[in-house]
């Protein structure tokens, strides 16, 4: 039989570390259902005997405040492991006893695992494992996650405990004469009542009520209304009673009592401080240099101008051969496969699909792996620290710089890593609003269409422009989370408190294994999803096909361009000679103009075509005709799509990308466009909906509901913009 | 000896916890991060734009914006 452990702790206390240690490569991440809390789990065998190890959110406490303590709490009740592992860092081991505690009140059979028993000597603290094990009831042993000492010991006493301890023990601790009167009343009712008896003991019930646990209040009220009132009137009454006479909250005396209770507990002989607590540790030393109040920010810029530069040109290389594999078997599938919808389907929806979902990979590595350092190492928090002055103007959080850096704060990042690193972000409202606002930011795809019209209106100014319109992104990007804060995210801050944690050196193996997870995790879950909406958009640009009477009256043209050039010229473009003479320089330019002309009426004709011109009279209010309308459609798929897909309506065959000249003297000559559509456009292309690569992250991070809403919001939004460009520009007489 | 808000202490300067006279979210917040009662700290510094405010207490560091540290009242030692 299986053995069901799990692993408990607060963030920082090394909980991680001790869960590597101990089951390697061998664990597995996933979500808990519609929140984005890890659910790790991990195997082993020890002695024989096979073990899942269940790698719990890192909490403080264990009230029903967030999601992670309700997993963690849920789990606990629900799945009943056969041992709890509570890993509390020896360092600061008055604060990590606050969550063993609460875990003795549950019952859970636990077995206290002292982690960092060397970073509390070399801080002048000792520990006598025996004596808190005494006191606590429970096994303690000594460990050192990071090198792997005490691990078997550890097992040893675990396995120990589960094969001994069935039953749920709660511990009782005394909360004072006020609660110690109340709390009997309590329990008679909910044991006569049997309220939740099969779930929690009676006390830990009582307990949750009077500490105001909404989750176990909600539960009570479904499985026993009656009861559940009259427990309510009892705890309002003893509310009022300590409100009264204390100026208390009854959860204030809780924990109150759960401190006494640890602080009498270690004053008979569990610590001995051989330093003033004053002291300053290197890691204080640290911080008196990088939260310094001038010298801070410079170097916090620093840094996180290296980690853009380590993930976004570390990247360039295994991008690029992603990139060169994927033309290479284009071009293959190009020669072997006869020409037709099944070639085009090959090529520009799977391929291309495919390419488009693994082209992330190196991306999302790199900057996983550069987040994980800063995080592991303790910076992050710091850096949430200096910067939250800042964004808490605009409803966000401190933690909010790194994924708008990451998507393109400075231009040229990606938003769909920028999406993925909210994750580092706890406070909910703070992080929606920043993976919804981080596509705003002007990422690389958006930098050859910026460049393009860029250079095509404002060529003399070019480096000013750019560095304007990145300003713009993060003003708008700003703003944007203000509103959204204020509207449909609208609510208080959650509240900032949180631990600076001393700095610590990030084991290589905790890096590795951190950013693998979550490159696992994209291509499982972003993958099939990214592929699929790839085919879509393959067909949307193809399909219908040009009616067959118009491809027909294309090869008649080509086969008149054929008839009237003189025969010779043929066998030369047929042997594809080097050698090539005018005659034939100019054939080859009829068939491309002809072709050209076929790929913009095929493009016209199809559904995305469709939809392109039967919105031009809406999009003329932004002053974008047709070409433009169906550019925008194809920069869904990817925005530099808009520069390729806007050649092809110009009738100019591929252009690329990156190189686009002759597609900017088209537009310059055009009477359509200027200067005051080019900043339209600009706007627009910016701030409309993401890339649906994006959007699928933003549904696998938040959820379906909020992609279509940034899809929606974000177009209107941006629609909104471009019009009062345009129509201010124009009135004014701009262009 | 004084009693003061959080806020208004300096750096490095030592006090220790009168009252939180806050509940719901924060106050457990507080709670679960040691900031009860009876507990010492000592303001360690503050952000470059003067909030938030970093603290040590028990043996780590906390940092907590100034409009929660307004719910701390600490006599100073």
């Amino acid at each position: 039989m299986q053995l069901k452990m799990a692993l408990a702790g607060n963030p920082n206390a090394g909980k991680t570390t001790l869960f590597n240690q101990l089951t390697g490569a061998r664990q597995h991440v996933g979500n808990y259902p519609g929140i984005t809390v890890d659910h790790k789990e991990g195997h082993l065998h020890y002695q024989d005997q096979k073990i899942i190890i269940t790698d719990l959110p890192g909490t403080y406490s264990m009230t029903a405040y967030s999601a992670e303590e309700l997993v963690a709490r849920d789990y606990l009740v629900y799945n009943r492991p056969q041992v709890v592992i509570n890993i509390v860092d020896a360092s600061n081991l008055e604060r990590n006893l606050y969550l063993t505690c609460q875990l003795l009140e549950l019952g859970a059979p636990l077995v206290v695992a002292l982690n960092m028993v060397d970073v509390a000597k070399a801080r002048g603290i000792e520990i006598n494992a025996t004596v808190l094990a005494k006191h606590l009831q429970v096994p303690v042993v000594p460990i050192i996650a990071r090198s792997g000492f005490g691990k078997d010991e550890l097992l040893r006493v675990a396995l120990q405990v589960a094969s001994t301890h069935q039953q749920w023990n709660p511990l009782n601790i005394s909360y004072g004469d006020d609660l110690d009167s109340t709390l009997p009343e309590l329990i008679e009712i909910i044991t006569a009542e049997s309220l939740l008896t099969d779930t929690y003991h009676a006390r830990y019930t009582a307990i949750k009520y009077l500490e105001n646990d909404e989750q176990i209040q909600a539960k009570g009220r479904e499985t026993a209304p009656k009861t559940a009132q009259l427990l309510e009137q009892l705890v309002d009454e003893s509310t009022e009673h300590t409100r009264r006479t204390l100026d208390v909250y009854p959860e204030a005396i809780i924990a109150d009592h759960r401190y006494g209770y640890i602080k009498s507990l270690l004053r008979q002989g569990v610590i001995t401080r051989k330093f003033d607590a004053d002291r300053l540790y290197t890691s204080d030393k640290i911080d008196k240099i990088l939260t310094n109040r001038l010298i801070g920010p410079v170097l916090m810029l620093a840094i996180l101008f290296a980690l853009y530069q380590f993930t976004f040109s570390w990247s360039e290389a295994p991008v690029a051969w992603l990139s060169n594999a994927f033309n290479w078997l284009g071009n293959l599938v190009e020669e072997k496969l006869p020409d037709g919808i099944l070639k085009s389907l090959v090529i520009s929806g799977i391929i291309d699909g495919v390419g488009g979902v693994l082209g992330f990979i190196p991306l999302i590595m790199f900057m996983f792996f550069g987040i994980a350092i800063l995080e592991d190492s303790g910076y992050l928090a710091r850096v949430a620290f200096m910067m939250d002055r800042i964004f808490r103007i605009f409803g966000l959080h401190g933690s909010s710089v790194m994924p708008f850096i990451v998507s393109g704060g400075i231009a040229g990042g990606c938003a769909v890593p920028g999406v993925m690193a909210t994750r580092t972000l706890r406070s909910p409202k703070e992080r929606m609003a920043t993976l919804l606002t981080v596509p705003f930011m002007n990422c690389g795809a958006k930098l050859p269409v910026l460049a393009l019209l860029i250079g095509t209106f404002f060529g003399e100014n070019k480096a000013k422009y750019m560095f304007f319109f990145t300003m713009l992104a993060w003003i708008v990007a700003m703003l944007a989370a203000k509103l959204l804060r204020s509207t449909v995210l609208r609510g208080d801050p959650t509240p900032f408190v949180m631990e600076l944690p001393p700095y610590r050196f990030p084991t290589i193996r905790g890096l590795c294994i951190h950013t693998w997870e979550r490159t696992y995790q994209y291509v499982k879950k972003a993958g099939t999803v990214i592929l699929g909406i790839s085919i879509l958009l393959w067909a949307m640009m193809t399909f219908p096909a040009l009616p067959e009477q118009v491809s027909i009256s294309f090869d008649q043209k080509r086969q008149a361009a054929l008839d009237t050039a003189a025969p010779e010229t043929i066998g030369e473009q047929k042997t594809k000679n080097e050698s090539s003479s005018e005659q034939v320089k100019a054939f080859d330019k009829t068939i491309a103009l002809i072709n050209n002309e076929e790929a913009e009426a095929a493009l016209r004709h199809s559904i995305a075509g469709k939809i392109g011109t039967s919105m031009e009279s809406v999009s003329l209010l932004a002053g974008f005709d047709w070409r433009t309308d169906i550019a925008l459609i194809g920069g869904f798929a990817a925005k530099e799509v808009i520069v390729s897909t806007l050649g092809t309506a110009y009738s100019m065959g591929q252009v690329d990308a990156e190189d686009s000249q002759s597609l900017s003297d088209r537009l310059k000559q055009d009477s359509n466009w200027n200067r005051v559509v080019a900043v339209a456009a600009l706007v627009f292309i910016m701030f409309y909906s993401p890339c649906f690569v994006t959007l699928v992250c933003i549904a696998k991070e938040a959820s379906w509901k909020w992609a279509a809403f940034s899809m929606t919001f974000n177009t209107i939004f941006a629609y909104i913009l471009a019009v009062a460009v345009f129509q201010i520009g124009t009135f004014f007489n701009l262009g | 000896m004084d009693n003061i808000c959080l806020r208004q202490m300096h750096k490095n300067q030592h006090g220790v916890i009168k009252a939180i006279s806050v509940s719901g979210e924060l106050g457990r917040r507080l709670r679960e991060m040691g900031l009860v009662p009876g507990t010492r700290i000592k303001v360690c510094g503050r952000a470059p734009l003067h909030d938030p405010v970093a603290i040590r207490i028990l043996d780590s560091t906390i940092t907590l914006r100034n409009n929660e540290a307004d719910h701390i009242l600490v006599e100073i030692e």
